[in-house]
C-alpha cells in the first residue's frame, strides 16, 4: 500500500520543526532554508500551510530532465533525485507547476521531497500531526491531485 | 504499424518511449545522424567544466535501454521524405517505409555573416562533436572571444569561464539574453560577470575574423574599433530548426513544421515535435518554435499517443527558461515582456542582485522574469498555465512579489484540507 503525505493546514501552528527536522535528515544542518518542505505563513487568516511535493504522477520535473536524473522509486512512489546524475541545469525546477523542486546552489544540485526513503522525518517531527504519513487513499490526495490537475488544466488533453 | 522517427534527441526519445508503451507490437525506429548513443545538448555545459564525462549527457543511462524496448537506433541521415510514397530515403540511398513519420530533427546553429567565421579555430557549441573541439582549444589561459550572449551563450560563458580562459563576450543587441529578460536584470547580470572577470560588450559586432600573426591565433575585428587576439572563437549567434531536408515534400513549413494541437502537420501521417515543431504557443495562440526542454517532452509525448491512433490534444507550449550566469540564476516564463493591456508587479533589489517580475493580464499571471530566485520557481509556470484566478492575492503579489507560492495555494486550494481557512 502506498502511503503519502497527509498535510492539514488547520492543525499547523508554523513552529517549523519540520523544516528543522527535513534539512538536518537531507542535509544534516539545522537549517530551514534548506528544507524540502515548506511552512507558508497566512498572515490575514491567521493560518500555517505545511507544503511540499505530492510525488504527481504527471511527474513533470521526471520529464522534463535532460539527464533521466530522476526516477521513480519503486518502494514508496516518490520521485527521486539521483545526485550523481544531476548536472544542476535546473529545467525541473521550472518544469514542476507545484515550485516544489528547488535548486540548492551550494551543491549546484536539485532537491525535492523523497519522503525519505518512506520515514518521512517531518512527519515525526511533527507535535501536531498537521503532517502524517499514511495510505494514500486516505488522504485525498488523488482527489487533491485531481483538483490540482484540473484547476490547473496542465495535463495535456482537450 | 511502422512508425518513424526522424532526429535523437529528448524530443524523438521521449515519443519513442511513449509510442512502446501504448503500442507494445509495433515497430519503433529512430533515425539519428550523429555517432553513439542519444544523449542531451543541454548537458554539454557540464561536460565542458568536467563535471560530467560524455557517457553523463546520455539521455538514458543504461546501454540496453533501446534494445530492451525494442527500439531500433539506426544511424543514417535523412535526406528526403517522400509523403505520397510515405517513405524517407537516407544517405546512403536506401529508403525507409513508415506508416508514421516524426520529424524531430532539433535545430542547428546558424553561423553569423562574419567574413571569416569559416577559419580553423572557429566554433559552434552545439553538439557533442563541437564540444570536443572547444574543449581541445579552450584551456587554461587561452583567450576565447564568444559571439552571441543569447541564452545558449550565456551557458557557455559559465563554463568557459570556469575553464579559466581569458574571455570576451561579444553581444550585438543592447544587453545580454536578450529575448529571456528585460534590461534591468539583464543590466545586473553584465555586472555581475564584470565583477567575475568576463568582459561582455553589448550593442558590439565583430566585422571580421582574420588569421593573426601568431601561429594558430587569429585576430576578431569589431565595429568599435578594436582588435581582439584569439585562440578560439565560438559562434553562438542562434539556431534555426532543422527542415531544409523537407524542400519539395509535401509537408507544411514556416520557421519550422507546422503542426496543430496533435502534433500533426498537413500530411496526416507525419507528425513533428521539439525544437523543429511550429505548434501552438499556450500565451498567444500563434504558432511558434520553442526550442526548450519541456516543450520537447510535452510534444514528444503528445506525438507518440497521437501517432499511435490515440487522440490527444495538447494545450499549447509555455515558453520558459531558466540560466545559471556564474551562479547568477535567472527565469523568465510565458509573456514576460508583458501582454497588451496588462499591468505589472516589480521588485528591484539591484545590491543583491535580486529581480521579480509578474506580468498580469487582469487578475491572471500570464508572465515572468526573476534574477536570484532558486526556491519554488516553478509555481510561476503552474500559476500561468493553470490560468489562475488570483482574487485579492493580484494586490497581494502587487504589494510583494515573492509571495508566488501562497497566493498559488491559496488560489488553487492545492492542499486538500485547506479549502474552508485559506
Amino acid at each position: 500500500m502506498l502511503r503519502s503525505l497527509k498535510l492539514e493546514p488547520e492543525k499547523c501552528t508554523g513552529c517549523l520543526q519540520c523544516e528543522m527536522a527535513c534539512s538536518y535528515e537531507q542535509e544534516g544542518v539545522f537549517n530551514p532554508a534548506k528544507s524540502r518542505i515548506k511552512v507558508f505563513t497566512f498572515h490575514h487568516e491567521g493560518v500555517f500551510a505545511p507544503y511540499t511535493c505530492t510525488q504527481c504522477d504527471e511527474a513533470w520535473c521526471m520529464h522534463a530532465c535532460p539527464v533521466d536524473a530522476i526516477v521513480v522509486n519503486a518502494a514508496t512512489g516518490s520521485k527521486d533525485v539521483l545526485n550523481d546524475v544531476c548536472v544542476g541545469c535546473k529545467v525541473c525546477t521550472i518544469a514542476c507547476p507545484f515550485g516544489t523542486v528547488n535548486y540548492n546552489q551550494d551543491t549546484g544540485k536539485v532537491i525535492k521531497c523523497d519522503l525519505c526513503g518512506g520515514d518521512p522525518a517531518c512527519a515525526k517531527a511533527c507535535p501536531t500531526e498537521a503532517i502524517t504519513y499514511v495510505d494514500a487513499d486516505q488522504t485525498g490526495l488523488e482527489r487533491m491531485r485531481a483538483y490540482a490537475a484540473q484547476s490547473a488544466q496542465i495535463s495535456p488533453g482537450s | 504499424m511502422a512508425h518513424v522517427i526522424i532526429g535523437a534527441g529528448p524530443a524523438g526519445v521521449i515519443a519513442a518511449e511513449n509510442l512502446r508503451k501504448v503500442a507494445p507490437a509495433a515497430a519503433i525506429s529512430i533515425v539519428g545522424d550523429e555517432e553513439g548513443p542519444p544523449y542531451s545538448r543541454m548537458a554539454i555545459p557540464y561536460l565542458l567544466t568536467g563535471q560530467i564525462d560524455e557517457a553523463g549527457t546520455f539521455l538514458r543511462k543504461h546501454a540496453d535501454h533501446f534494445s530492451q524496448r525494442n527500439i531500433d537506433l539506426v544511424h543514417d541521415r535523412v535526406d528526403a521524405v517522400d509523403s505520397e510514397a510515405s517513405q524517407v530515403r537516407l544517405a546512403g540511398g536506401s529508403t525507409l517505409a513508415y506508416e508514421t513519420l516524426l520529424i524531430a530533427t532539433g535545430s542547428r546553429p546558424i553561423p553569423p555573416p562574419i567574413p571569416g567565421i569559416e577559419l580553423d579555430g572557429v566554433h559552434p557549441c552545439w553538439t557533442l562533436e563541437d564540444a570536443r573541439n572547444v574543449a581541445r582549444l579552450a584551456t587554461k589561459g587561452s583567450r576565447v572571444v564568444l559571439l552571441g550572449a543569447g541564452f545558449i551563450g550565456c551557458i557557455i560563458l559559465e563554463s568557459l569561464a570556469l575553464r579559466g580562459v581569458d574571455l570576451t563576450v561579444i553581444e550585438m543587441e543592447r544587453h545580454v539574453v536578450p529575448r529571456m529578460l528585460n534590461e534591468v536584470p539583464a543590466r545586473l547580470i553584465e555586472k555581475w560577470c564584470a565583477g567575475k572577470g568576463v568582459r561582455i560588450l553589448t550593442a558590439t559586432r565583430a566585422t571580421a575574423i582574420n588569421r593573426g600573426g601568431s601561429a594558430a591565433g587569429l585576430e576578431v575585428t569589431l565595429d568599435n574599433g578594436e582588435t581582439l587576439p584569439a585562440d578560439l572563437v565560438i559562434a553562438a549567434t542562434g539556431v534555426r530548426p532543422n527542415i531544409g531536408f523537407l524542400e519539395g515534400s509535401g509537408i507544411d513549413t514556416d520557421q519550422g513544421v507546422l503542426v496543430d494541437r496533435r502534433m500533426r502537420s498537413n500530411v496526416s501521417n507525419v507528425f513533428a515535435a521539439g525544437d523543429v515543431a511550429q505548434g501552438v504557443d499556450f500565451s498567444t495562440g500563434n504558432y511558434s518554435v520553442h526550442a526548450i526542454q519541456p516543450t520537447a517532452a510535452d510534444h514528444g509525448r503528445v506525438a507518440a499517443l497521437n501517432m499511435a491512433g490515440r487522440d490527444m490534444e495538447y494545450q499549447g507550449s509555455v515558453i520558459m527558461n531558466v540560466l545559471a550566469t556564474l551562479g547568477l540564476v535567472s527565469s523568465s516564463f510565458g509573456m514576460w515582456n508583458g501582454a497588451e493591456g496588462g499591468d505589472a508587479a516589480e521588485l528591484v533589489e539591484a545590491d543583491r542582485y535580486r529581480y521579480l517580475r509578474l506580468q498580469f493580464e487582469d487578475d491572471v499571471l500570464v508572465g515572468s522574469t526573476s534574477l536570484g530566485l532558486t526556491q519554488h520557481v516553478g509555481v510561476l509556470r503552474g500559476l500561468i498555465q493553470g490560468r489562475v484566478r488570483l482574487g485579492r492575492w493580484k494586490d497581494r503579489l502587487v504589494a510583494d512579489p515573492t509571495r508566488i507560492m501562497e497566493a498559488y495555494l491559496a488560489a488553487t486550494r492545492a492542499i486538500g484540507a485547506n479549502r474552508r481557512i485559506l
